[in-house]
């Protein structure tokens, strides 16, 4: 075995054990630590793909920025370890989560059949330097979707601004 | 031996020495804090221990190891027990891809002074220092105690309030050098004092050492520990090496923090006047510079309040920062 196929493996298992923790964990605070481990495992494999940028971005964005979030509300909640009652949830819930696990399953099972056929291979000289990303992203093709999503986030901000300073803004918590 | 066997063992000779020169500059570093910011109050510090009291860090280290280990009850064990490391890699990571110099000529061979060469040097940094805030959250999180959660608690909300300012300070010299390469931002300072960018980016440069100064927990930006309030907030329940470890990571960081801004501010290995070769000396001399700085800070100034340290974040420095962006890049554009 190549010196790749060993370190992703490894960053495979890790990914694929850290996420089972992720799910079996009834400690939010141990799934949220677990699901750091994670994307962390899988910014490994998008750097043994040579893709370094997105390695990186995975990082800052995922593990970074929105799991520091996500891990400041926990704290603050206190949430406690839900008991095993609670966690098995209701039936309906059941059958939805069992419905989207077999989609996923299909849709894994289908891309593997057509990567075996050779069907549509990866190129092996993949570029995803940060030129080129920045270059694909504002083409006309992205460049309205991508303007799009900055002011969709700023609304998103602002709402949430409103939302949690309305009663601050109007001074009546004065 | 293969090429690639060999750059295997290039890199591996290189992790060793990096390695422990780093630990061997926290040993150091421990010893230098306490003898200046004595001098700075007055007073001696330890110099008792071997000449000039340089064998304090030995003592501390061999009184570190040998006392007894607590985990305490109620505690999330493993977690309690990772955080010390996680503390440790997160912080030696950055270290990884911050050159040291440029090439040097080893065995006929060309060896750059730097472990990992990487086109997105700098994001690389700033992912890995994004992450070094899960240590302290983790550490103040599972020890279950009301004033380690404290310090988790602040830790991480003065982490995502001052690290944006901190990327956002660089964004002006990656579009000056037109690089994430932090080789290529070394070099596009070349030509003496007057071309580095804490001159030509004077405003990313102030943002950098508040912002860097938060990054590293120091005073007066060290509310996660604020020994006043928090007993000595995220580590409060921890002992022997695993305490030994958080402090290393602290130092490490502070060492990280200056040599990050010893490269991509001062010119890395350049040096400041043309007529003089460039060596890895003049980037020791800035790194000791910055380090110098941050305990010269601690002796100085006291520390912030919480709601303080909140508002200047995000109505100074953001601001300041993203005004030298566009700044920058009209110019750029213009120029």
């Amino acid at each position: 075995m190549t010196l790749d196929a060993v370190l992703f493996y490894a960053f495979g298992a890790v990914a694929l054990a850290s996420a089972v923790v992720v799910v079996a964990q009834r400690n939010p605070m141990y799934s949220a630590f677990a699901l750091i481990v994670t994307l962390g495992a899988l910014s490994g494999v998008f750097g043994l793909l040579g893709s370094t940028f997105i390695a990186v971005l995975q990082v800052i964005v995922y593990a970074g920025a929105i799991m520091v979030l996500f891990l400041f509300v926990l704290m603050l909640l206190s949430v406690r370890a839900e008991d095993a009652a609670e966690a098995a949830g209701g039936r309906t819930l059941k059958t939805v989560a069992l419905a989207l696990g077999a989609l996923l399953v299909a849709q894994v099972g289908a891309a593997l059949a057509r990567a075996a056929r050779g069907a549509d291979a990866i190129p092996a000289a993949f570029d995803a330097s940060p030129r080129r990303v920045a270059a694909v992203l504002f083409s006309p093709q992205y460049a309205y979707a991508f303007e799009a999503t900055s002011i969709l986030i700023l609304a998103a901000l602002v709402g949430a601004i409103a939302l949690a300073g309305r009663d601050h803004l109007t001074g009546k918590d004065a | 031996m293969s090429a690639t066997q060999e750059a295997l063992l290039i890199a591996l000779i290189k992790v060793v020495v990096l390695f422990n020169l780093l630990l061997g500059l926290f040993s150091v570093m421990t010893w230098v804090e306490r003898r200046v910011l004595a001098f700075m109050q007055f007073r001696l510090g330890p110099n008792r221990t071997g000449p000039l009291g340089i064998l304090q860090p030995v003592a501390d280290g061999i009184k570190l190891f040998f006392k007894e280990e607590v985990v305490p009850q109620g505690a999330h064990k493993w977690l309690f027990m990772a955080a010390p490391g996680v503390a440790v890699v997160t912080a030696f990571m950055a270290m990884a891809v911050v050159p040291w110099g440029g090439t040097v000529t080893v065995f006929g061979r060309e060896v750059a002074l730097q472990l990992a060469e990487l086109d997105v040097g700098v994001l690389f940094i700033f992912a890995v220092s994004s992450l070094s805030v899960y240590a302290i959250v983790m550490a103040g999180w599972a020890a279950n105690n009301k004033f380690t959660l404290m310090g988790g608690l602040r830790s991480s909300a003065q982490m995502f309030s001052y690290e944006l300012a901190l990327g956002l300070s660089w964004v002006g010299l990656i579009l000056l050098a037109g690089s994430f390469r932090i080789t290529d931002i070394v070099a596009d300072q070349a030509g003496g004092i007057w071309h580095w960018n804490f001159l030509r980016q004077l405003p990313a440069f102030l943002v950098y050492v508040v912002a860097g100064t938060a990054e590293a927990n120091r005073t007066p930006f060290d509310l996660p520990e604020a020994e006043t309030e928090l007993v000595a907030g995220f580590h409060t329940e921890y002992s022997s090496m695993r305490f030994a470890l958080l402090q290393m990571a602290e130092y490490v960081h502070m060492i990280t923090i200056s040599a990050i801004g010893a490269n991509l501010f001062f010119g890395g290995w350049l040096a400041p006047v043309p007529f003089l070769p460039d060596s890895p000396l003049w980037f020791l001399l800035k790194l000791f510079g910055g380090l110098f700085f941050f305990i010269w800070l601690r002796g100085t100034l006291p520390r912030f309040r919480y709601d303080q340290l909140m508002d200047f974040g995000w109505k100074v420095l953001l601001p300041v920062a993203m005004l030298n962006i566009m700044a920058t890049a009209a110019v750029v554009v213009l120029w």
